[in-house]
């Protein structure tokens, strides 16, 4: 009971139980067929290996707005740079490129996008969410415009891979997701960088006095954040074989953003991690696809979705909680405030 | 020293006026020149029919700014009143049952949302986010296709008309231009106004000073969501039909006109002239664009562009401010 307890104070330990309980009742209400595993050509199929596999996307873009998110900011763009990642991508493939060179043009546009987004938070200081509105509406726009306005569709096995391709039997994005966790999980805790973020997050006044470069955090934070947008791109488009710039990433920077509000990351700024981020993405994805499998519609997942955001937000508040705790009437708050 | 500075402030305010305007003059002969034809009142008119709902809904906004916070939802917000009265009118309920229900329903809508950011601390951009997609999926919720709308007092309204000096102002245009007297009239003349300007300003001083900071920061998202469900009303007139994905990335448009207008996003200094004069703006690089057959993708990269460009000189102002306090 103890062990159980202690286990409950690390901040993932939520997002794990829920998503397992979300499996279960899945698992339940299909009678089981939920958790068949079956191997078809040495390749492992199963319903939990289409979560994973569709919410590689969310994963990577969870990783990157945790970080943006710890620092007190936000980043609304990145299903605008998912859709110019994929327009650059499929462009380059359908004219006969290379598709490594694809996918490194791809990758770099995107950190430049972030790049852009971290010079307007940090150096010029508009607010967040205001820089990247700026990029969330104008970027689909650049994306229309390198695809011409036209559905761009590619022909290439080696594109396809990076969606539809299988190593060891399981699919190549949990590959992806697994290299890039691994690697920014290693910079923030083998260096003293997730320190400085979370420093940042809590007070920027206070850590650049104590000597931190606020603002170079906060721009490699976007950059990052761009560039995770960028590859989630690639798979999107990779896994619809074609750059579809009106539809591509629209609405999921509400997901990424939930997701790590599930994980339990302040969305003031602070504490975070990234762990608790990825199961707070799983969790989405389980849901959204569960809510496909029983029939509801799609649109309804929407407004549910950011009903438990406000929820969540609540619940972080301390003002709500007190306002709870004491019963405060409406009079009192106004007189505190 | 203290009158000093007002006159400095002063001056910076009128200086962002006047950028604005020459600005409009600068694009709208330019185009005249450009093009034949263009220069004309029917022109300048068709940029007031165009954007007569763009107009109420910016100056909607410009509200929440001035207090220094931030309206996401308004897109969606118009979204929604389009599709939902299409909706109604299509069961056959009546337009003066239909359109005072739409506009109670962004109301009540914003007062909520402007209560939650106020009381219990929630940052505004989250807020009024999770608005934006909980409108966007209730459009989605009642209808994923198009709605028509069919009935008379609609189509009376969409089709209303004075012919004035060889252009045409339908009656829609005149609503944007109460709203604009309104606006102008509750900012300039009344406490309200002018505790707006104060909470933006510096939102402790005001509470210090005894001002009403929590009712009239409800009151400004309840403002800017009312515009939005207006503007969704007067969108209903333009376009005879209720679709769930119209509007998207118009919170751009809307913020942009605002700063373009002057207004800063620190909040404490604007006003709705500009944010009107704003609109105009777009309205003409829209029909440039247009002209110029090009992709209409290029208008909202442009609009874009504008505002960073705008923003930047903001700063510029807002930096050398500083170091002209500093400097005493």
């Amino acid at each position: 009971m103890n062990r159980l307890k202690k286990l409950s104070k690390y901040q993932v330990f939520w997002p794990i139980v829920i998503f397992l309980l979300i499996l279960l009742v899945n698992g339940i209400v299909s009678g089981g067929s939920f958790f068949e595993m079956r191997i078809v050509d040495g390749h492992l199929y199963s319903r939990i290996i289409d979560i994973l596999r569709n919410g590689s996307k969310l994963m990577l873009l969870a990783t990157g707005m945790t970080m943006v998110l710890a620092t007190g900011g936000t980043d609304i763009s990145v299903g605008s740079v998912m859709a110019i990642s994929g327009a650059v991508a499929c462009t380059i493939v359908a004219g006969g490129g290379n598709v490594a060179v694809a996918i490194l043009v791809a990758i770099l546009a995107g950190i430049v996008a972030g790049a852009w987004n971290g010079l307007l938070v940090s150096k010029i200081k508009i607010q967040p969410i205001v820089a990247t509105m700026i990029l969330m509406v104008a970027g689909r726009g650049i994306a229309q415009l390198i695809t011409n306005g036209k559905i761009v569709t590619v022909n290439s096995d080696a594109y396809y891979f990076i969606n539809g391709g299988y190593i060891l039997g399981l699919p190549f994005p949990l590959f992806i997701v697994a290299f890039v966790v691994l690697l920014v999980m290693l910079f923030i805790k083998k260096t003293a960088f997730g320190l400085f973020l979370e420093s940042t997050g809590v007070n920027p006044i206070s850590s650049h006095f104590a000597g931190i470069n606020v603002d170079r955090i906060k721009w490699m934070v976007y950059t990052f954040c761009g560039m995770m947008a960028a590859v989630a791109g690639l798979i999107e488009s990779a896994g619809i074989k074609g750059a579809d710039c009106n539809n591509a990433g629209l609405f999921i920077e509400m997901d990424a953003i939930l997701a790590v509000a599930i994980g339990g990351t302040s969305l003031n700024g602070g504490r975070f991690s990234i762990p608790a981020s990825l199961f707070g993405a799983l969790i989405i994805q389980s849901i959204t696809t569960s809510v496909y499998a029983m029939g509801v519609a799609p649109e309804i997942t929407q407004v549910v979705k950011s009903i438990i955001v406000v929820v969540i937000c609540l619940f972080q508040s301390k003002a709500f909680k007190e306002s709870i705790a004491k019963k405060l009437n409406f009079r009192k708050a106004v007189k505190q405030a | 020293m203290n009158g000093q500075k007002a006159k400095k402030k002063f001056s910076i305010k009128n200086i962002s006026l006047l950028i604005t305007v020459v600005l409009f003059i600068v694009l709208f002969g330019a185009a005249s020149v450009a093009y034949d034809n263009f220069f004309s009142f029917s022109t300048l008119f068709n940029l007031l029919n165009d954007n007569g709902y763009l107009i109420i809904a910016s100056i909607g906004i410009t509200f929440v700014l001035l207090t220094g916070g931030i309206d996401i939802s308004i897109a969606s917000t118009i979204a929604f009143t389009c599709v939902f009265s299409a909706f109604l009118l299509r069961m056959g309920v009546p337009p003066f049952v239909v359109i005072p229900l739409v506009l109670l329903i962004g109301l009540a809508f914003g007062a909520l949302m402007g209560f939650m950011i106020h009381y219990y601390k929630l940052q505004p951009f989250i807020v009024t986010l999770a608005g934006q997609f909980f409108m966007r999926g209730m459009c989605a919720v009642i209808s994923t296709e198009s709605i028509p709308i069919t009935n008379e007092f609609y189509k009376t309204m969409a089709l209303s008309k004075i012919t004035f000096l060889g252009g045409r102002i339908y009656f829609y245009v005149f609503i944007a231009v109460a709203v604009l007297i309104v606006a102008l009239f509750v900012l300039k003349l009344t406490k309200f106004g002018r505790t707006v300007y104060a909470v933006g300003g510096n939102e402790q001083s005001a509470v210090l000073m005894g001002l009403p900071v929590a009712r009239t920061k409800v009151s400004v998202y309840a403002i800017s969501s009312f515009c939005a469900a207006l503007a969704g009303v007067v969108f209903s007139f333009y376009t005879l039909a209720g679709n769930s994905l119209q509007n998207v990335g118009l919170e751009l448009d809307a913020i942009s006109s605002a700063v373009i207008g002057g207004t800063l996003l620190t909040g404490g200094v604007g006003n709705v002239i500009g944010t009107t004069v704003g609109v105009l703006i777009q309205g003409v690089i829209q029909t440039i664009v247009t002209y110029q057959n090009l992709n209409t993708w290029w208008t909202k990269v442009t609009i874009a562009g504008l505002l960073c460009v705008f923003i930047i000189i903001q700063r510029l102002i807002a930096i050398r401010a500083e170091k002209l306090k500093a400097a005493g």
